[in-house]
């Protein structure tokens, strides 16, 4: 594998992302990589499985414009403001399509990439006892400890085709750097056969190798590096800029009208080669969202 | 003298003091939310909010649309994964209060957001459990807060997405969950704690009837004998609220 694996979003969509993969774009709330999800829409992509445990309004988008046959989730709204209508649509009246669900909990979604990061067959927890989610997802059962005999919830691996995580920083071979919020991110892309690492900056390998202890992925497991400055609007990146609340609000009274919805997509989603065009159309309110700044200290690393 | 309030600043009031300093709280968004704010700015400065999206200690410096706020991290005691949120924190037996809420909540404090009507062909289908399934579990008590009306309060939920005692008794004990359940429901008519597994009204909040809380539930409602009228929130409460939300976000 080349050491530079740097390219645009268009060509690591079109050589790492395929029809009928199974696709996480993982982020809880923060760095959620909108700019992935919209050239996966412009590329047409179809049947794919989506994996998120808050699907959020990316994959809303992208379960509305057709490339979704199955979702893996665990919490499926447009936070603190209401459903996610095109997700709706699909499920209550197959459209565009129909989408099936397979759903758990928080814990037992983290629990499944877990699985799949640490390539176990299954994941023990303690959820899921008196839930109904067992009756009705058969991946959610239970599994006796072979030490004290107690029975416990048990998941099986996660093990997506392709992991697109968004980051602050990275390097040319995919050495990837965050803070703030981590979500679930590490183990999503461990648990992936492929990995599109999506940066808001790209920095020398020497950037990193100064403060080790904040990378989320070695380049060893990262098959593409896009460089995509403001990739996540309307979610955020901490420390650039911030979540576009607004926009979520928003959002509801678009995905509700179907025709609202495709005309989004029209506009902003087809209608623009990438994301720089995006934030260029988004004009000032890129300026608005922009973090100030609260640095942290400096650690010493020595010896 | 009291202060004019409306429903859901006493709702958030109420639940706040079931807050006790030093205890680790698993936050949710929206009221609970607040509840925990006020909290800490009002009585509990050493209350220790831990959001499911991996901030530990939060402080935040305007009132978080999501729990995944930027807020949250900034400023925050430590910042984990979500993993360790849910194994470590959760699941090791360190969180002491998780805050629920739901579409549904029954007699027995089962709770459900995932369907109304059958789950292959609900009638209204709901954002599902996120992390609500095991904080219900493990959390050493919940409190739960919810507006109450007779379809939000049937007898029995049409989906368990968070148990509560089950089906009353010790049915929780005896499949081995180590969380005490729900231990307080606050609505916007009164304030429900658990006996025997079985919602029970302990207090009326001012102005209303024993008949208003029977036409909002969808069983036969069980009294405390020594049922209570809810402390209504005072000036420095609605002060620190009304000045936390000042947008009127959640308090509408």
């Amino acid at each position: 594998m080349s050491a530079d694996k740097l390219l645009s979003m268009r060509e690591a969509v079109a050589r790492l992302v395929r029809d009928g993969d199974v696709v996480v774009i993982e982020g809880f709330t923060h760095l959620i990589c909108f700019a992935a999800g919209h050239e996966i829409i412009r590329q047409g992509r179809r049947d794919l499985t989506l994996c998120r445990l808050t699907p959020d309004l990316i994959y809303d988008q992208m379960i509305a414009a057709g490339c979704a046959r199955r979702l893996v989730f665990s919490w499926a709204g447009n936070p603190g403001a209401g459903p996610l209508y095109g997700l709706r649509r699909a499920v209550e009246q197959q459209v565009p399509r129909p989408l099936e669900l397979d759903e758990y909990s928080h814990f037992g979604m983290v629990a499944r990439f877990a699985a799949g990061a640490a390539g176990l067959p299954f994941w023990p927890l303690r959820s899921f006892t008196g839930s109904d989610l067992p009756r009705v997802n058969g991946n959610i059962r239970t599994v006796r400890c072979p030490f004290t005999g107690e029975e416990l919830a048990a998941v099986p691996p996660l093990r997506p085709d392709v992991a697109i995580v968004h980051v602050q920083r990275a390097d040319r071979r995919g050495d990837a750097q965050v803070w703030g919020l981590l979500g679930v991110q590490k183990e999503a892309a461990f648990a992936a056969a492929r990995v599109i690492v999506v940066a808001e900056e790209i920095v020398e390998e020497s950037v990193l190798r100064a403060d080790p202890n904040r990378t989320l992925l070695p380049g060893l497991v990262v098959d593409a590096v896009v460089h995509e400055p403001f990739g996540c609007h309307p979610s955020y990146a901490q420390g650039y800029y911030d979540r576009d609340n607004a926009f979520y609000v928003g959002w509801r009274e678009i995905s509700e009208d179907r025709g609202r919805l495709e005309a989004y997509l029209d506009e902003w989603v087809h209608g623009v080669p990438d994301r720089a065009a995006y934030a260029a159309k988004l004009g000032e309110r890129v300026r608005e969202l922009r973090a100030r700044p609260r640095v942290a200290g400096a650690v010493d690393y020595g010896f | 003298m009291t202060a004019a309030y409306t429903p859901s600043e006493l709702m958030v009031c109420r639940a706040a003091r079931e807050l006790r300093d030093g205890e680790a709280v698993f936050v949710g968004i929206g009221l609970p939310n607040l509840a925990c704010n006020l909290a800490l700015r009002r009585h509990a400065p050493e209350l220790v909010l831990i959001y499911e999206s991996g901030a530990v200690g939060a402080v935040p410096e305007r009132v978080p649309v999501s729990i995944g706020d930027p807020a949250l991290v900034t400023g925050s005691l430590a910042v984990c994964s979500m993993l360790e949120v849910f194994s470590h924190y959760l699941q090791g037996g360190r969180i002491d209060v998780g805050f629920l809420q739901g579409a549904q909540i029954d007699r027995h404090g089962n709770l459900n957001t995932t369907v109304i009507g059958p789950y292959e062909r609900p009638a209204v289908r709901l954002p599902g459990s996120g992390g609500a399934c095991e904080i219900a579990i493990l959390a050493k008590r919940v409190v739960v807060v919810a507006r109450q009306t007779r379809r939000s309060f049937p007898e029995r939920v049409d989906f368990v997405t968070s148990p509560g005692f089950l089906d009353g008794g010790d049915a929780r004990r005896r499949l081995g969950m180590p969380g005490g359940g729900p231990s307080l429901v606050v609505t916007d008519l009164g304030c429900y704690g658990f006996v025997d597994g079985e919602m029970t009204l302990v207090s009326l909040h001012p102005g209303v009837t024993l008949e208003q809380v029977r036409a909002a539930l969808g069983w036969e409602l069980q009294v405390a004998p020594d049922l209570a009228t809810t402390e209504p929130p005072g000036e420095d409460e609605l002060r620190l609220l009304r000045d936390l939300d000042r947008e009127r976000l959640y308090l509408g």
